[in-house]
């Protein structure tokens, strides 16, 4: 016979946009642990020949259509512009660069622990920009990378937080029921009341200036979950109540279970889909959220870099116009939404494997 | 009926209060206050000042007296008088300041509210009634990358597209013949040609949202009984549609109007931001980084107000729509 997870997952696999969702999310899971060693630069590393410039295609066919085995890109020589003065890169098809994998570069720490210098790929006779330079000639694919992994986290985090204060506060809300359970739901009908965005900037307006970035990190993605938290409970109380009445319930109480037995062995597996469900759905308005923030300014800042962070550059017509390849860490976010959202669909029908 | 109404109403008016509460605290919440983000600035600029100025100041300005009592002061003069109290940054009255932009913030947050549900609706009965069909694929496809595109993204996009398509700024709200002119016919004409853009990037991912939602609830309602009997017994389909499937499905719509605003209000300060428009978004934000207390304060309160009423009014319309609430006594 199978399982209740089992056959949740038969029914998700019907769902294909979610499985699609699912293999996105787990590449920018790799893209996010291993971004030491996928980027080519460390991300506060400048290339001073190749400021705010645009991304380098790679090739396999040079000028004269002959085909290389390595792929390459071609080499860029630096001119000064004659009017404004202004550093240009100028592409060079006579020269080109070769791409080398496991090359040597920068050295880093993997994962804070260990030491080494060799990187995914490398143009080591030049350098590759697949996504251009910043102003300061910075490069952006690195450092977007290395973005999606603190994003990552601090919905990770986020949801973690809001997971829990929801499990609490609804459990509590659901069992009891009674004065605390409407209390507790006129407190949360309150904060929905809230428009998110003003409170979430005005809390974070709060914060020290003086603070370390691990600081303001932690302090944000608190904030998250303060307003995060109110749907999951929602979820909780209400299917708390729900399977409070149910048959099964009464009989295990009648066989004289514990609260503790009957809450851990009967409710919680019961509704636990259903977090699951609102925690993917909570993921992604986290991850909006904390973007939002740091592109006003007012979230993570420098030198921890989130996909906010990195379009904090991208904020006025000026830049945009000479530099529109500072908006593709935005595409990111457009995809690890999408992907949630799909996800969550999925996993929304699924959760209740037993209806038609 | 008179006793929801009345309910409702003495529920928006605590609700009131308990914000006018959170907005007086979250302004209190930042380390330091006015006079010493002024004193900072004047170190900065080389003129420090001295302690005992400092205390002059913040005793001018009545920061040294406790919140409680601040608060209360806050308040009265704001419920008696209409007084927001005074903006330091500014050196004007907080209402006047407030008032000089709100007008535009409301347009924006209006029109856009208006136009969602106008596109929404009839796309969202369309793809249940076509589930599956092109249409439906399409409208749905688009809807997911909606949502998922954060609005100050979309306005970037937007901005550079319309640089580079037709060479002009899509900022501000207005050309610059009619930025400082008085309000004339032109000017209308002008902020409507120029609306466009903020509306776009405010409303799309509402409207994804509301399509999706539409879709969901009249699906649902498509399948029950009493839709067959009423096709059995020879209504137009047209007819039948409109008069109760959609009727029932536009409940859940209508009462969450106010949630709907909430979402509209919450997004425009960051449009305004971005897009640069003379509306309450960046007056906004420049008071949160400056600690302009009463002006950050007070705008907290108006986009809560606003989103309060907004829930005021759909519980309002929900009596119209749904005649189950019209006829219970209370609820």
């Amino acid at each position: 016979m199978a399982t209740q997870w089992q056959l949740m997952w038969w029914k998700f696999k019907k769902h294909y946009m979610a499985l699609v969702g699912v293999i996105m999310l787990s590449l920018l899971v790799f893209l996010s642990v291993f971004a030491e060693f996928l980027s080519p630069e460390v991300p506060s590393g400048r290339n001073n020949s190749y400021l705010a410039s645009g991304p380098m295609g790679i090739h396999f066919f040079d000028a004269d259509w002959n085909f290389h085995l390595r792929p390459f890109v071609y080499s860029r020589t630096t001119e000064r512009d004659p009017v404004t003065l202004r550093k240009l890169a100028i592409v060079d098809e006579s020269v080109l660069w070769p791409i080398e994998f496991f090359a040597k570069g920068d050295s880093y720490k993997f994962w804070g622990l260990f030491e080494t210098n060799v990187h995914l790929f490398q143009a080591n006779s030049g350098f590759v920009h697949l996504f251009g330079t910043d102003s300061l000639g910075r490069d952006v694919f690195s450092r977007t990378l290395y973005a999606t992994r603190i994003s990552l986290s601090v919905g990770l985090v986020g949801v973690t937080f809001a997971f829990i204060l929801g499990a609490i506060i609804g459990g509590i809300a659901g069992y009891f029921g009674g004065l605390v359970d409407n209390v507790i739901m006129r407190v949360i009908e309150f904060i929905r009341s809230i428009p998110t965005l003003p409170l979430w900037l005005a809390l974070s307006a709060a914060l020290p200036r003086e603070w370390s970035s691990l600081q303001v990190y932690l302090a944000i993605t608190v904030i998250l979950a303060m307003v995060g938290w109110t749907h999951l409970a929602r979820t909780v109380r209400s299917k708390l109540l729900a399977l409070r009445e149910e048959d099964f319930t009464v009989a295990a109480r009648l066989s004289g279970c514990t609260d503790m037995r009957i809450i851990l062995r009967h409710l919680l597996p019961a509704f636990m889909s259903y977090m699951i469900v609102d925690v993917t759905i909570a993921f992604p308005e986290i991850l909006l959220a904390e973007t939002s923030l740091s592109f006003l300014g007012l979230g993570l800042r420098e030198p921890a870099e989130s996909w906010g962070v990195l379009l904090f550059a991208a904020q006025n017509v000026r830049s945009i116009s000479h530099m529109p390849w500072l908006l593709i860490p935005g595409l990111f976010i457009v995809i690890a939404v999408l992907a949630f959202n799909f996800v969550g669909d999925g996993m929304r029908d699924a959760a209740d494997p037993y209806s038609k | 009926m008179i006793r929801f109404v009345l309910s409702r109403f003495v529920y928006m008016v605590l609700t009131m209060a308990a914000v006018s509460v959170v907005a007086f605290v979250l302004i209190q919440l930042p380390p330091g206050d006015f006079a010493d983000s002024y004193a900072n600035k004047r170190q900065q600029a080389g003129a420090p000042i001295t302690t005992e100025e400092l205390d002059n100041m913040r005793h001018q300005l009545g920061i040294d007296r406790p919140w409680y009592v601040q608060y209360g002061s806050w308040v009265s003069a704001m419920v008696l008088e209409g007084d927001m109290g005074y903006s330091w940054e500014w050196r004007r009255p907080v209402a006047d300041v407030i008032g000089d932009r709100l007008p535009l913030t409301l347009a924006l947050a209006f029109t856009t509210l208006f136009l969602m549900y106008l596109i929404a609706i009839p796309i969202g009965i369309y793809s249940a009634v076509r589930q599956y069909s092109i249409t439906d694929h399409i409208f749905s496809t688009l809807g997911y990358v909606g949502l998922a595109t954060p609005n100050f993204l979309l306005a970037l996009i937007l901005m550079y597209l319309g640089q580079k398509w037709f060479g002009q700024s899509v900022g501000g709200l207005f050309s610059p013949e009619y930025q400082d002119a008085p309000w004339s016919w032109g000017r209308v004409v002008n902020l409507i040609e120029h609306l466009w853009v903020p509306v776009i990037v405010l409303g799309t991912s509402g409207t994804a949202y509301l399509i999706r939602t539409v879709r969901a609830s009249t699906l649902d309602e498509l399948d029950k009984m009493y839709v067959m009997a009423a096709r059995a017994g020879g209504l137009s389909p047209m007819r039948l549609l409109l008069k109760y499937p959609v009727r029932m499905a536009l409940n859940p719509i209508v009462a969450t109007l106010g949630w709907r605003l909430t979402y509209v209000i919450s997004g425009a300060p960051i449009v305004g931001v971005v897009m640069s428009l003379p509306d309450t978004g960046p007056l906004f934000l420049h008071a949160l980084l400056n600690q302009d207390m009463y002006l950050a304060g007070g705008m907290v309160l108006i986009y809560c107000a606003f989103t309060i009423i907004g829930t005021f009014i759909s519980d309002l319309l929900l009596i119209l729509v749904d005649p189950r609430i019209r006829m219970q006594g209370a609820s």
